[in-house]
């Protein structure tokens, strides 16, 4: 127990950045000194209405003038050629092919946009640190109901706890066609990969495995019936591979179960 | 010569933080596209391997600054943030008209802190290179913008929005 407590310290402490030890000192004085303690709840609270006021402009669907906007269409030949190359060589021949990393050049394929929308949404909301999912794992079973009925079909949580990853929650997104639901998982080092699942576009009826790195994240995806999957992460291909093979043994023995 | 990295993965939380800061979803999303330009224009002096979350936000807070200077006298309002939807699943402790009504009537300088602290978890010393201040003025304006709230917001269940012309 310290004789003081500084004001940053009150902060800090709202902000979840105090060391684990210091974090202890200060709930002690915090529970000798209820003045200081309505005010660090305040704050917290402050934090909380923060999210629940401004969060959903996440999920919101991107304005197209933003979206061409992160695009330069004028590059200079030289250097767009200099750099499609050089993102063949990033990203390999399959991203290259669909048109992932061809600033302004549309892909060539629909499902080129799953690997890339899975790989944004991924990006947005697996750096978040006290609001990666919407409901959390401890209600799994209503969050996989909930998910379900928003994205119409039977959804299923695929369990990775054989490769070390426990399941943390979900979130509801908009995607082009219509919602989306996101799985996030974490690992004991605190690694976070997505399941992404949305409806296919019409007309794919395609089930092979694709890979795709869009801005170094590794995406595995692939369409079982009218739904589209990928698995999205930054924990090295091979990896991320090994997941993507067990939600999609787990997935089709669910859907084949049905 | 080098890959450009692609800001549109950064598009979500730029619009999410213009949404708090300008109370405003045209004028939120004006200052994103101003951002977006900006930061296209600059990219080469950006060094890769550094934040560029910090960078795009930084370009953003410049942007932000330059229009309240122009702006001056007007206040901030915000009446198109009324309508917004509140996210379900969190305990919410205050409403998110209360929330709206208070950010409005912050100074900017103390609502960019405390929405960059507490909204886009920035730490400190990351806000303070954003801004472009010491750390400690990022937490004397953070101490200053979270009891101005809790003031405003404490026991009042709803504020009343200033008219502005």
């Amino acid at each position: 127990m310290t004789d003081n407590v500084h004001e940053h310290e009150l902060h800090a402490y709202v902000d979840g950045t105090l060391p684990e030890a210091r974090r202890l000192e200060v709930e002690a004085w915090l529970a000798a000194h209820p003045a200081d303690a309505a005010r660090v709840q305040a704050w917290a609270a402050q934090n909380q209405s923060l999210h629940a006021a401004f969060d959903s402009v996440l999920n919101e669907p991107l304005p197209l003038n933003l979206v061409r906007a992160t695009r330069r269409p004028a590059l200079p030949v030289p250097f767009k050629a200099v750099a499609a190359m050089l993102s063949m060589l990033v990203t390999g021949l399959i991203g290259y092919a669909i048109g992932l990393n061809t600033p302004g050049q549309a892909p060539t394929a629909p499902t080129a946009y799953l690997a890339r929308d899975a790989a944004i949404a991924h990006a947005v909301f697996s750096p978040e640190a006290r609001h990666p999912v919407e409901v959390d794992a401890a209600h799994s079973d209503h969050l996989v109901a909930w998910l379900s009925k928003r994205v119409g079909t039977q959804l299923q949580a695929p369990d990775f706890s054989a490769q070390g990853f426990e399941l943390l929650g979900g979130r509801l997104l908009t995607g082009e066609t219509g919602p989306v639901a996101q799985f996030m998982y974490q690992d004991k080092i605190e690694r976070r990969v997505t399941l992404y699942v949305r409806r296919a576009v019409a007309g794919n009826t395609a089930t092979t495995f694709r890979h795709a790195t869009e801005n170094g994240v590794d995406v595995f995806y692939w369409i079982d019936g009218d739904f589209g999957y990928a698995l999205s992460g930054q924990i090295g291909r091979q990896a991320i591979q090994q997941l993507a093979d067990a939600a999609y043994r787990q997935l089709v023995t669910a859907s084949g179960n049905r | 010569m080098r890959v450009r990295p692609d800001l549109i993965e950064h598009l979500p939380r730029l619009r999410r933080y213009a949404r708090a800061l300008t109370g405003d979803v045209n004028r939120a999303d004006d200052l994103v596209q101003d951002t977006l330009e900006r930061a296209l224009n600059k990219l080469d002096l950006w060094q890769p391997g550094s934040d560029l979350r910090a960078w795009l936000f930084t370009l953003m807070h410049n942007l932000f600054v330059n229009q309240i200077r122009i702006k001056r006298p007007q206040e901030t309002v915000m009446e198109a943030a009324l309508d917004e939807p509140v996210s379900g699943g969190q305990m919410e402790a205050l409403t998110a008209r209360d929330i709206h009504a208070a950010l409005a009537q912050l100074p900017e300088e103390q609502r960019e802190v405390l929405l960059l602290v507490g909204l886009e978890q920035f730490g400190y010393a990351e806000a303070a290179q954003v801004l472009g201040v010491p750390t400690g003025t990022v937490m004397s304006r953070l101490s200053r913008a979270r009891e101005r709230m809790r003031a405003m917001l404490a026991g009042e269940p709803a504020i009343k929005l200033k008219l502005v012309i």
